[in-house]
């Protein structure tokens, strides 16, 4: 039963062998929301996503998605995925931009059942909303990173979903295209899109999310990103393990 | 070559098991190389000569299994392979190239522990080991058209997954792709087209077949389809000038295939440095 809420985290912990990467992590996630999810390296930010997305089971604690316990969750079509190794794709690999994109809609097309003209339509408007109409035909590897980088949200928006993960998708773009992309993220999240976005750069995020969680193990915060900004230095700082001043990144 | 297809029997299964080989061959071979495979061919194809060593020592000791088909030996040990292979590369997940070798070794070692079982080698095995024209059965056309075919289908079924899976398999598990099965359905497949192809080429020679024309093919296709296509297209290309020029000048044909499998990739290589200048 669908409650508004889009992600439900409840006392998740979970061990990599005796090491603790999670302790009793609790965060929900509403409709409508752009949550930065940030933390400092080796923090569990990446582990708690994985649990997330059903790779990873947490050794305790239960998550729901869209209402719906995750282990008999079964619409992944609704979550939208761009992971941090997105972008170290194989640059021999001889994919067209609609190929790659295309294969977003494998969660949703199923065996048995090839792409129909409706699927390509979709598609075609994935590509559009990332502003790549005209280089559908193009190799993949022909395109400039920030380029790349947007062919992956394209495939995580072919499915159509309500619900769009984002593991540091900025690694390897370029500064100029790393603003345009936040621009992008912000776009699809005002067309309604609920957005969380996992990264250790405090200082781009805090002006362009709605929400924020630091992670570091524990959860040592969740509220709306203007609170965060409110914390000062000295709180973050204590929460990163070091002395850190966030900066915001106007462009 | 063309009025001899027609006039002798074992010219038309050479023929037709070429074809089927050169079809089926590089069809899997493009999902290899781009996933980084390559060398498994390569160790499938010596499991799978364990195997036919395995099935002429058998014939030659036991007169009820003479009658035998030592290429579904052949096929069975390549299957167990492609299973272990499997297996160890689960077992040393960050040495994944380690399960290879091992399989590599392993089906070396029996190979040629049956073969001195057997007193050595036979015409027969020979054949086995570099291909022979003259020694394609009926059988084996059958065997190379259904298992030519059970590639076509599974592709045909899975190839929205099997493309996620090459190109980016943590998306794929995402996705829901159940990619442990996929990639098990794939290397069966894989060790039942060697085994299956081990008349025309041989032992030795297979997984060329299987990695040349994609090498060639992937340096031209804008697209994975075109991928396939141009893999499919010079692997066939190669097979049936391999064969002409084999027929014609006497060679092994093997060797030939594989000969004119490498002229194509020089060419296309050569052609594609031609246009970037």
């Amino acid at each position: 039963m669908e409650n508004g809420l889009v992600v439900q985290i409840e006392d998740v912990s979970f061990r990599y062998e005796k090491e603790n990467v999670l302790e009793h992590v609790s965060l929900t996630v509403p409709r409508g929301a752009f949550l930065g999810l940030v933390g400092p390296n080796g923090s569990g930010k990446s582990t708690l996503l994985k649990c997330v997305l059903g790779l990873l089971k947490p050794n305790s604690g239960r998550i729901f998605l869209f209402g719906e316990p995750i282990e008999s969750f079964r619409e992944w079509h609704r979550i939208g995925f761009v992971s941090q190794k997105a972008n170290s794709f194989n640059r021999s690999f001889p994919a067209t931009v609609e190929e790659v994109a295309a294969s977003g809609l494998v969660a949703k097309r199923g065996l048995f059942r090839p792409l129909t003209h409706e699927d390509r339509r979709t598609v075609e408007a994935a590509l559009a909303a990332v502003g790549l109409s005209g280089l559908a035909k193009r190799n993949i590897a022909e395109l400039s990173g920030g380029q790349q980088q947007r062919v992956f949200i394209a495939r995580a928006l072919a499915s159509k979903p309500d619900l769009l993960i984002l593991d540091e998708p900025t690694v390897g773009v370029d500064a100029r295209h790393v603003h345009e992309f936040y621009e992008l993220l912000g776009d699809l999240n005002r067309r309604g899109l609920t957005l969380i976005l996992v990264t250790h750069d405090i200082g781009t995020i805090t002006d362009r999310v709605t929400d924020i969680a630091c992670l570091n193990k524990r959860l040592y915060f969740h509220g709306k990103a203007e609170e965060f900004e409110h914390l000062g230095n000295e709180a973050i700082s204590q929460f990163y393990g070091h002395p850190l001043h966030v900066l915001s990144h106007e462009h | 070559m063309w009025e001899a297809i027609w006039q002798y029997e074992f010219l038309r299964n050479a023929f037709v098991a070429g074809v089927l080989t050169g079809f089926a061959a590089p069809l899997l071979g493009v999902f290899i190389v781009v996933r980084r495979l390559s060398l498994i061919a390569d160790a499938l194809s010596h499991v799978t000569l364990a195997g036919i060593a395995a099935g002429l020592l058998l014939g030659s000791s036991a007169p009820a299994a003479a009658s035998w088909n030592p290429l579904y030996i052949g096929m069975g040990f390549s299957v167990a392979g492609s299973l272990f292979v499997e297996k160890l590369r689960a077992v040393y997940r960050h040495y994944e190239e380690l399960a290879i070798p091992i399989i590599l070794s392993a089906g070396i070692g029996l190979s040629v522990i049956f073969i001195s079982m057997a007193n050595g080698f036979t015409t027969d095995l020979f054949s086995y080991l570099f291909g022979s024209v003259s020694a394609v059965s009926r059988a084996d056309v059958w065997t190379a058209f259904a298992v030519a075919a059970a590639a076509a289908m599974v592709i045909l079924t899975f190839y929205k997954e099997l493309f996620l899976l090459s190109f980016d398999e943590e998306y794929a598990r995402v996705s829901g792709v159940r990619t442990k099965f996929i990639h098990f359905l794939f290397i069966v497949l894989v060790a039942l087209v060697i085994a299956a192809s081990m008349r025309i080429v041989g032992v030795l020679l297979i997984s060329s077949l299987m990695t040349l024309p994609v090498a060639a093919s992937i340096r031209i296709a804008k697209s994975f389809k075109q991928a396939i296509g141009l893999s499919i297209l010079f692997g066939e290309l190669a097979v049936i000038a391999g064969l002409w020029a084999a027929y014609e000048l006497d060679w092994a044909p093997g060797g030939t295939i594989v000969i004119v499998a490498v002229a194509i990739l020089l060419f296309v290589l050569g052609w594609k440095r031609g246009r970037q200048r």
